[in-house]
């Protein structure tokens, strides 16, 4: 199963270098987001500083369900669905794979926008280990619970509109838990950052069993 | 099309309506129940001192917003039960469930607004309570949209099955983690209904919780009814197709309706 | 596979259909458009829903365990399945290890479909129709299956292509696999088989021989 996983992570990480669409258009796009916030929100520092973790994560977040609506469009080419159901292709296996491919895009996403944001928010960083576990827990989850809705909604027509529908509710504790773990990794928050990323952690580990269990079943006959 | 299949497959007479002893028996009493809370909610019932007349409300909000849980328990479990033994009746089951409970969210989001604007001045508040019903909500209007589009039945029903057995970690993810947010801000305590209850106040609210109890179930029923007479026409067109395939390459041949449409 | 009623998007595509089939055996499938043709391979290859009656392939009840023959199955479909921005070789690997096929398979496959020299490197969604055809060809070849399902494998190929999948298909049936193909060409089909089913209206019309008694592996109704 693990075998599995890796050979699908590697072949959607190799089509992802290849065509570069991550870099190309996942990045910008989240970079432009924060932008936009900072004409949205007058650049009033006193706003966008105490803004600056929710900000961060809510274009992660958007960003998140660009790089799963794309993990699942990479499948939609003709043929290659049933080619995938007729492989043999461990179905748990395949579920970590494409999470795991989806995680790696993120985390590298977050590196980026996390520059953007000390440049442009004039962030402060004061807790870097309880942000890199933050981070990890929450990219963790982030995908996890995205590839398995993605492949809830993969087989639809309406996929695009439905995803984020199904999915963004039930990212909203990541999103809530990982705001708050971030704020007080930067020093302006209120409560036990750890805490939060400890429910992060709960969330990963929860999804990732789910997505493990129902993938395949969700992959039939689809 | 040639012959419709009720001619050829003779199966007990088509229902209709989706009425029975048992649903008019739970229909009179829901009917008779919802006068006599009716009456007690709002004429006998007396006010109270803070919250004067909008503490009525409470009359509905609190029976809505638990037998919405009941309802997402419910869904989750006939989902569970239809992946694992993969009859329709759990699937309808799960469906109706699901859509009585996304009213009943409905129901109590609004009467939380109502009350709420009286009580503290706005419509909306971010408390705990509120915040984590909303999601809920959205997250069963995602299960309607899910069931809504037309893909393959097969299909639709387990995604919807998975859909549906993910509302209750869902439900309780959010719960906890908005709860333990707002409890940082203190806020929590704001919808939690502070009045004393007792006497009568307290005997009408038990009394609308058994009669919302009983309502709800009417409504599923008739709900469920509905949805397993609209799989009965399915099979039947299934015979129908059978027959009319087999009839396309044999145009001679007797049209012989297929096998058990179990 | 006996009385088997197989529904596509609730049309029932196959209607009752009984056959047999033994290890080695190429057999063709031919009837006109609509027949239930594609429907049947899909079946065999575990990738439709049977709503009635029983298919067992390579020894495996389908209806209950879809997913355990998968491995020991090839299909060349009428969509190619191959990944565009992944190269002819990057395809032809992947499909080979995600069946568990090593990479040395996967590089004499592509020898053998003639895919090795320039080709090769070539994203696949630069090739042309034909190429791709091949390409999926070869993938299939690397995972060595012991049941090949072909759906019209000859369509859009050149004279090269054609002659191609006819050595490979004799090469697999002399190996001991056992190949079912659809086909519209029949001079050529008809050449290649060891026996003929027509399929009409989801149902069997005519079966040129059923085999001479169970060989190995076979499917039963």
């Amino acid at each position: 199963m693990l075998a599995d996983a890796r050979l699908v992570a590697g072949k959607d990480l190799r089509i992802e270098w290849r065509s570069r669409v991550g870099i190309g258009q996942m990045v910008p796009f989240a970079v432009l987001v924060l932008v936009l916030f900072a004409f949205a929100l007058d650049p009033d520092r006193g706003i966008l500083t105490r803004a600056t973790a929710g900000l961060y994560w809510v274009a992660t977040l958007f960003a998140g369900l660009l790089a799963v609506q794309r993990a699942f469009a990479l499948e939609a080419a003709p043929g290659v669905r049933e080619a995938m159901r007729l492989s043999g292709l461990d179905p748990a296996g395949w579920f970590l794979g494409k999470a795991a491919a989806i995680a790696v895009q993120l985390l590298l996403l977050e590196a980026v926008l996390g520059v953007g944001v000390i440049v442009l928010y004039a962030a402060d960083l004061q807790g870097p280990l309880l942000l890199l576990a933050t981070c990890m827990a929450a990219t963790v989850g982030i995908a996890a619970a995205g590839t398995l809705y993605g492949v809830l909604a993969a087989g639809l027509a309406v996929r695009d509109t439905l995803v984020p529908l199904l999915l963004l509710p039930v990212l909203a504790p990541v999103l809530l838990g990982a705001t708050r773990a971030s704020e007080a990794a930067l020093g302006n928050g209120v409560g036990d950052g750890w805490s939060w990323c400890g429910l992060l952690a709960v969330f990963a580990v929860l999804y990732t069993m789910l997505g493990m269990t129902f993938f395949g079943t969700l992959l039939e006959e689809t | 099309m040639t012959t419709t299949p009720t001619e050829t497959t003779p199966p007990a007479p088509p229902a209709s309506s989706t009425s029975s002893p048992l649903t008019r028996v739970l229909g009179t009493l829901a009917g008779v129940g919802v006068v006599l809370v009716a009456w007690l909610g709002l004429v006998a019932s007396p006010r109270d001192i803070v919250q004067k007349d909008s503490v009525r409300l409470i009359y509905v909000h609190v029976p809505a917003v638990t037998w919405m849980y009941v309802a997402v328990f419910l869904c989750a479990f006939a989902s569970f039960m239809w992946l694992r033994k993969r009859t329709d009746g759990w699937d309808v089951l799960a469906a109706s469930a699901a859509e009585l409970a996304a009213l009943l969210t409905g129901l109590g989001l609004i009467t939380g607004m109502v009350w709420g604007r009286p009580t503290w001045g706005v419509y909306w508040v971010w408390d705990a309570r509120l915040t984590s019903t909303a999601i809920l909500f959205v997250l069963l209007l995602g299960y309607q949209a899910l069931r809504r589009y037309p893909a393959d039945p097969q299909s639709r029903s387990r995604m919807a099955a998975v859909l549906g057995l993910l509302l209750v970690p869902n439900a309780a993810i959010v719960h906890f983690s908005v709860d333990w947010w707002r409890g940082l801000h203190q806020d929590a305590t704001v919808s939690k209904i502070d009045v004393s209850i007792e006497g009568l106040m307290l005997f009408t609210l038990a009394a609308s919780f058994v009669v919302m109890g009983i309502v709800c179930a009417w409504l599923l029923v008739h709900r469920f009814r509905v949805g397993w007479l609209e799989r009965r026409a399915e099979r039947h067109h299934l015979d129908a197709a059978l027959a009319d395939r087999q009839a396309d390459a044999d145009p001679s041949a007797g049209v012989a309706v297929g096998g058990p449409s179990s | 596979m006996a009385d088997a009623v197989v529904l596509l998007d609730r049309f029932p595509a196959l209607a009752g259909v009984d056959l047999d089939v033994a290890r080695g055996e190429i057999v063709l499938l031919r009837g006109p458009n609509g027949a239930g043709k594609t429907t049947l391979l899909r079946t065999c290859a575990g990738l439709a829903r049977v709503v009635q009656g029983t298919v067992e392939v390579l020894g495996v009840d389908l209806v209950a365990a879809p997913r355990s023959v998968r491995r020991r199955v090839g299909m060349l479909s009428h969509q190619d399945g191959l990944y565009g921005d992944l190269t002819v070789e990057d395809n032809v690997r992947f499909w080979a290890r995600a069946a568990g096929a090593d990479l040395a398979d996967a590089t004499a496959a592509l020898a053998r479909c003639d895919l090795d020299g320039r080709l090769a490197t070539v994203p696949a969604a630069r090739l042309s129709a034909g190429q791709k055809r091949r390409t999926a060809l070869a993938a299939l070849l690397a995972r060595r299956p012991e049941l090949w399902l072909l759906d019209e494998p000859h369509a859009g190929l050149d004279r090269a292509g054609r002659d191609l999948v006819d050595r490979l298909v004799r090469d697999a049936a002399a190996a001991g696999a056992t190949v079912v193909f659809a086909s519209h060409e029949l001079d050529r089909a008809e050449g290649l088989a060891t026996r003929a089913v027509t399929i009409a209206g989801g149902q069997i019309r005519e079966d040129s021989g059923a085999p001479a008694g169970p060989i190995g592996v076979e499917r039963a109704g």
